[in-house]
């Protein structure tokens, strides 16, 4: 009744190319907005921003990085982490090698490393495919962490390789309370999204999902194989490098190579398995998923069971539970959560009747 | 009908007095300390003998004395596994206090969580608790406010390790020429102190040969086999975890002799050296605090608190093993604090900032650990706003196949030796944060 798609028309050629095209999903989107940047600040505490808001922003965009390469793209990968570290360290190396360097330039700056690195390890997919990707972006995982430990050089010059985050000084504002490093956060991780929604629209992203669906066809059609597989790795790379370096600045303040180890590629595979391959808005349904689950599931085990069962139980317990729902859901919804959401979007249009 | 519905209010009356009545009984006297606990995982044993310890002392407290001068130790836990992102989340849950009880202390008792909230604690004005490891330089309070590597911090503990080396020896001097090869981990804790050693190596001319076990540390014929043909007289080990009964086995086979390895202080539990069996016997390590069930506080946890069945340990086993002793350790520590800090600011629940003080204040002689109940398992300590970590002293013990020897006395860190490199390293990390040092000698 109120999501109804008739009597808008697009009457120029520039409305026909929005992202949204309905006038209700934009305004939902500006409402977000104003709840994110407006009210949010206000009403949130530090437990939000901590330990909810800005990790999940930050693994949105792990998740973003990956979708577009995997998703979109559909080249394989367990390297995610490997980027997000390179992304970290970078930035962090060259704030000190560039004293004086904005914060928001090292963000992007640590990005440009983390695609050239991307694209040196994309390389082997112009000749493998599927599960061989995977073992070749695994090396990169193994790689990047063992030269991260191996080299102080790269945590300058401290033996336990532990990099810590700078002040986070934005045109001499400081953004080091936790309100403020979520505004960073959001400010840094939103336009790529813009970037990221416009760029699957665009003949690039075509190409992406004309390769995915069957890259000897889109060679034949004459997609240039090498450029866009190479672009995918790029591209991919630059938003998980950024992402690393939220993750180390704006979320933790501190990092050690460990801290970007496989069970970190796993999760960020895990949130677009989830969420969705092949959609923007899966990031964000993915990562709220792995980030809150646990933590609801914590705190009712604490306030409920406490007390009935041994603390270890509880905790081996709770693990069972993620997992079993992990499963009930890709059983329910191999898709992921966009494509419930698209249903549900789906059945609003029609909304008081019935299919 | 009207008669049921003003039972009902009654007991809406009722409840929400009874709930206002409990409200105000806790917010008037408790003080609360967040666990950051890990009970699952692959660092289990750890967490489960550790925060079992600190709460049977906990729980000790309040069942013999009703808390601290009145004021009642309340708890709460949260599971970390080790992860540091998770260690990020329980200590936002939990810093703000528990039903009015306001936070004490942090002691996440792992070195990546210590990293990572050490910024945000100090913000919040929360003391950070690293016992017997964390961030060396933090031993500086003047630069890090509120965190404290009590007892020992990671360079005293090399430095100490190679002093008894020297006494073994017959002095320092006797160092010269001899050779000591050091197997770490290949992690930021295992790195952590190799430019002590590098130091320590020129400064008494004794000849260095490090080598770096891969984590987990599964697989270590190599390195051993490196050790055979270079023949060191000692070696030390800093291992974690599945590392070390894996070095003593693997020394077995090589022929290397147990009793001149010499393990760090995560290669000093019951859980290290039990699984190597036979192979570990005669392996020496260094501790802050003996195992054993002898101590009188412990003898009063078994009394008051394991055999009223309130004890935390599932495996009533692990009483007074090397990690649950740690666990009473940190747990005599944080509530002397919590005394310390009432006697200056009042017999009421403190807030993190006035435990801080002291923590700042701690100070156990002979005396007052007599009075504890703990000569001979804590070392005499003394702390000041400069000096953050008190102790520096370790006892050498030897596994005899079942359990731990103490073999010697308290021997000292070179901690003047160390103090200018700490200070060093804790000024470059001030100038890089921006923080401008606290002028100790202003603070009482």
């Amino acid at each position: 009744m109120f999501y109804q798609e008739s009597g808008q028309f697009s009457t120029r050629y520039r409305q026909d190319g929005r992202a949204l095209r309905l006038w209700q999903q934009r305004a939902a989107l500006w409402a977000l907005l104003l709840l994110a940047f407006g009210l949010l600040p206000v009403i949130g505490n530090d437990y939000w921003f901590s330990a909810i808001l800005i990790p999940f922003l930050v693994l949105s965009l792990a998740g973003l990085g990956l979708n577009l390469l995997t998703g979109y793209a559909g080249q394989l990968s367990l390297g995610s982490a490997a980027f997000m570290a390179v992304g970290a360290f970078a930035s962090y190396k060259l704030q000190f090698l560039l004293p004086g360097l904005p914060l928001l330039l090292s963000f992007v700056a640590g990005g440009v490393v983390a695609a050239a690195v991307g694209v040196v390890f994309g390389l082997p997919s112009l000749r493998i495919k599927g599960f061989y990707l995977l073992v070749s972006t695994l090396a990169a995982q193994f790689f990047v962490e063992w030269l991260l430990t191996k080299f102080a050089w790269f945590s300058n010059g401290n033996e336990s390789g532990v990099i810590t985050a700078p002040p986070l000084l934005v045109a001499g504002h400081d953004f080091g309370s936790p309100a403020g490093r979520y505004l960073l956060t959001l400010s840094v991780v939103l336009p790529l999204f813009v970037l990221a929604a416009n760029l699957v629209r665009s003949s690039l992203g075509r190409n992406w999902m004309a390769v995915r669906d069957m890259d000897t066809a889109a060679a034949v059609i004459g997609i240039p194989i090498l450029r866009t597989k190479l672009l995918a790795f790029a591209i991919s790379s630059f938003i998980l490098g950024v992402a690393g370096s939220l993750w180390a600045f704006t979320y933790l303040g501190t990092v050690e190579p460990h801290g970007f180890d496989l069970s970190r590629s796993f999760q960020v595979l895990f949130i677009i398995i989830l969420g969705g391959m092949g959609s923007i808005l899966g990031n964000f349904l993915g990562a709220a998923f792995i980030v809150l689950l646990p933590i609801v599931l914590s705190i009712l085990s604490g306030s409920l069971l406490s007390g009935v069962l041994p603390a270890g139980q509880l905790e081996n317990l709770q693990k069972i539970i993620f997992g079993v729902l992990i499963i009930l859901f890709l059983i329910k919804e191999p898709d992921g959560l966009a494509r419930l959401w698209q249903g549900w979007r789906a059945r609003a249009r029609l909304w008081p009747l019935r299919f | 009908m009207k008669n049921h519905l003003h039972t009902l209010k009654g007991a809406v009356v009722l409840a929400l007095g009874l709930a206002a009545a409990s409200a105000t009984a806790q917010a008037g006297g408790e003080q609360y300390f967040p666990l950051q606990s890990y009970r699952v995982g692959p660092y289990a044993a750890g967490g489960t003998g550790f925060f079992g310890g600190f709460i049977d002392y906990l729980q000790y407290v309040n069942l013999k004395e009703g808390g601290v001068n009145g004021v009642k130790l309340t708890w709460s836990e949260c599971e970390t596994e080790y992860v540091v992102e998770k260690g990020v989340e329980c200590y936002e849950r939990l810093k703000k206090g528990l039903n009015g009880a306001p936070a004490a202390a942090t002691n996440p008792l792992s070195v990546g969580i210590a990293y990572a909230t050490l910024e945000r604690s100090t913000a919040d004005k929360l003391p950070l608790i690293t016992i017997n490891h964390g961030r060396t330089d933090s031993t500086d309070g003047s630069v890090f406010p509120y965190v404290f590597p009590l007892q020992l911090n990671p360079y005293s503990e090399v430095s100490a390790i190679i002093n008894y080396i020297g006494q073994k020896s017959g002095g320092l001097s006797k160092l010269k020429g001899k050779k000591i090869a050091v197997l770490y981990h290949g992690s930021p804790y295992g790195k952590e102190t190799n430019p002590i050693l590098e130091l320590l190596s020129k400064k008494y001319g004794f000849q260095l040969v490090s080598l770096e076990v891969p984590h987990p540390g599964n697989e270590q014929q190599s390195q051993w086999l490196t050790i055979r043909q270079q023949k060191p007289d000692w070696v030390i080990l800093r291992g974690w975890g599945v590392m070390n009964p894996v070095a003593l086995k693997t020394a077995q086979k090589t022929g290397y002799p147990a009793d001149h390895i010499i393990g760090n202080i995560w290669s000093n539990s019951e859980e290290d050296a039990a699984p190597a069996g036979a192979a570990a016997k005669g392996f020496i390590s260094i501790t802050t605090h003996p195992s054993g069930t002898q101590f009188p506080v412990l003898q009063g946890i078994k009394k008051t608190v394991l055999d009223a069945g309130k004890g935390n340990l599932a495996d009533a086993k692990r009483f007074g093993t090397v990690y649950y002793n740690l666990g009473v350790v940190n747990g005599i520590l944080n509530v002397e604090a919590v005394r310390l800090a009432q006697a200056r600011f009042g017999k009421k629940p403190l807030t993190g900032e006035q435990v801080r003080w002291g923590f700042e204040h701690l100070h156990f002689d002979d005396k007052r650990l007599k009075e504890v109940g703990a000569l001979g398992l804590l070392q005499p300590l003394q702390l000041s706003c400069a000096d953050h970590e008190g102790g520096g002293a370790v006892r050498f013990q030897q596994w005899d196949g079942q359990q731990w020897k103490v073999i010697s006395p308290w021997v000292q860190a070179d901690r003047k030796l160390l103090r200018p490199i700490i200070e060093d390293s804790s000024h470059k990390y001030a100038k890089e944060k921006g923080i401008t040092p606290r002028d100790c000698s202003k603070e009482s």
